[in-house]
This record gives C-alpha cells, sequence and structure tokens, in this order.
C-alpha cells in the first residue's frame, strides 16, 4: 500500500487558524469551571446528535434497535467526548472544529455495532465454508456449478500462498462475511492492521489466479 | 456485474491505497472538500483508492458527510 499521503500535519496549506466557531470549541473547552463544564455538555448533546442519526443512516443492515440502539449511540457520544477531550491538542485546524469531533463518533459507533456483531448466534469466525463464496459474491444457487473450479483454484491458492494469520483473516471477512470491525475487536487488532492483512492476502491470489477469473466473466 | 466480476473486482489491489490509518486520519478534510464541492481525488488519489476498496472506512466517510452536511458546524 502507499503512504504518499501519509502525513496531513506536514501539508502547510493545510495549516491555518482555526474559523471563530472552532476557535471557540477551543477556548471553552480548554478553559476551566462552569464554562468548560457548559461546553462539553454542548458538545455531548451534538455529539449524541450525530450517532443517533448514524445509528439510523445504518439501520437497515443492523440487527440492533429500539432502546439497545439508543443505549449504543448515547455511549458512542459519551466516549467520543471524553476522546476528543484527551486529543484536543491534536486539532490542527485543517477543518472545522466540530466536522474532527463528529468523525470520533463516527469511529466510536462503527467500534461499538463492530463488538456488538458477536451477540448475533450465526456468528462465525474460523468456520471454512467455501460453499458460501459464491452467495458471498452475489451469485445464486443456479450458478452453483460454474464457481466450482473457481472456488477449488481459489481454495489451493489460499492454501499455497497465505501464512496462516491471513487465512484467518481472508476466512472470516471473506468466507464468513465477519464485518472488518467485529474482526479487529475479536483479534485484539486495528482495522488498518487487518485491512493491510487482507491486502496482501488479496494480491496474492490476484497474481496466482491472474486471468482465471477474468476468462470466466 | 455477475458474482465473478464482483469477486475479480475485490481480489484487484490499487497501489496508490493509502489503508485504512491513513485514510481515517484525513478523512475530516477529505470530507469537507466533497461537501464543499471540490475534487478530494486529485488532492488526495491514494485515500479515494482506500475508500473505493475498504467498506467500513466508506461507511464512515458517508456517516462523517452526512453529519457535517445535516447537522453541520452547529
Amino acid at each position: 500500500m502507499s503512504s504518499a499521503e501519509s502525513s496531513v500535519s506536514g501539508d502547510p496549506e493545510l495549516r491555518r487558524s482555526p474559523d471563530p466557531d472552532s476557535a471557540e470549541w477551543l477556548r471553552t473547552l480548554t478553559g476551566t469551571g462552569q464554562e468548560r463544564d457548559q461546553a462539553i455538555e454542548r458538545l455531548h448533546e451534538l455529539l449524541l446528535r450525530v450517532a443517533r442519526a448514524e445509528v439510523r443512516r445504518r439501520g437497515a443492515g443492523l440487527r440492533v434497535s429500539g432502546p439497545e440502539l439508543d443505549d449504543l449511540a448515547y455511549q458512542a457520544a459519551a466516549d467520543a467526548v471524553m476522546s476528543i477531550i484527551r486529543k484536543i491538542g491534536e486539532f490542527r485546524a485543517e477543518s472545522r472544529f466540530t466536522t474532527w469531533a463528529y468523525k470520533f463518533v463516527i469511529f466510536e459507533v462503527s467500534g461499538k455495532l463492530g463488538r456488538h456483531f458477536w451477540r448475533r448466534p450465526d456468528a462465525r469466525l474460523d468456520l471454512e465454508d467455501w460453499s458460501r463464496l459464491p452467495e458471498r459474491f452475489g451469485s445464486g444457487p443456479e450458478h452453483h456449478a460454474e464457481w466450482r473450479d473457481l472456488i477449488a483454484a481459489l481454495r489451493r491458492a489460499v492454501d499455497e500462498e497465505l501464512t496462516p494469520h491471513q487465512r484467518r483473516v481472508f476466512v472470516a471477512l471473506v468466507l464468513n462475511g465477519v464485518p472488518l470491525d467485529a474482526l479487529v475487536a475479536r483479534l485484539g487488532s486495528n482495522r488498518n492492521a487487518l485491512y493491510k492483512t487482507l491486502f496482501d492476502a488479496r494480491r496474492k491470489l490476484e497474481a496466482r489466479l491472474a486471468g482465471y477469473v477474468t476468462h470466466r466473466t | 456485474m455477475n458474482g465473478f466480476s464482483r469477486l475479480e473486482r475485490f481480489l484487484r489491489t490499487d497501489p496508490r491505497d493509502v489503508g485504512c490509518g491513513e485514510a481515517m486520519e484525513i478523512l475530516h478534510v477529505y470530507v469537507e472538500l466533497v461537501a464543499a464541492g471540490e475534487d478530494p481525488e486529485a488532492r488526495y488519489p491514494g485515500v479515494a483508492a482506500h475508500l473505493r476498496a475498504c467498506g467500513p472506512c466508506e461507511e464512515d466517510f458517508a456517516g462523517l458527510l452526512a453529519a457535517a452536511r445535516l447537522i453541520g458546524p452547529e
């Protein structure tokens, strides 16, 4: 993977003074006394609105609803406020303060939904059921026979090319449909590390199967 | 697009892809460029490549953009 865009803080074009609203957030949140308490309360209310809107936006794909979903949003907002207070010195005014702050609560929602996945009775980590591959890529049962050779080739490539860790991540994410954030929670890893693992696995498998898949499309 | 095409697209990697860490570090900047009608891909092609390939990061991008647009700066 590339790292050419790695340093946001290293881009002088992005460094600027905060806009007046952002400056006011910074002043009050890093201040003292009642003014700071009120700013924290206001930030929590704002992030709670964002969290509730976000869980509603993702709603259809979730198996969480009602009070449980609202509790998740509330907790995401509370945890995001704590992180923001802790990291406020890292805000570099590359964006409005609120856009930067909303990012924390969006990430909290993702992480909490990931952990929630494991409450599902059908959640599986290591089961290696290759017959589910066509369905995972949107092919109905009527096409499964056409997949037989490809599954065999892909399975051989997984056996011969991937490390045990790459294989475990590939099986969980691709065959079992475990969401990335759920796997992060289960393995105590982070999104970047697991994505990199899968990225490397994809690259190996693509090289091994070069032309094989294209031939069938 | 059939299942084979989807599998082929999934296996194909983009060397410009910066990964989740770098994309998420800059996501607030990227979102404001989108919200302002600018072209973030021209400035951050590696982030754009990542968002095309990573469902969870694309979901976070969509959520942050929705928040920035609907709730705004407050």
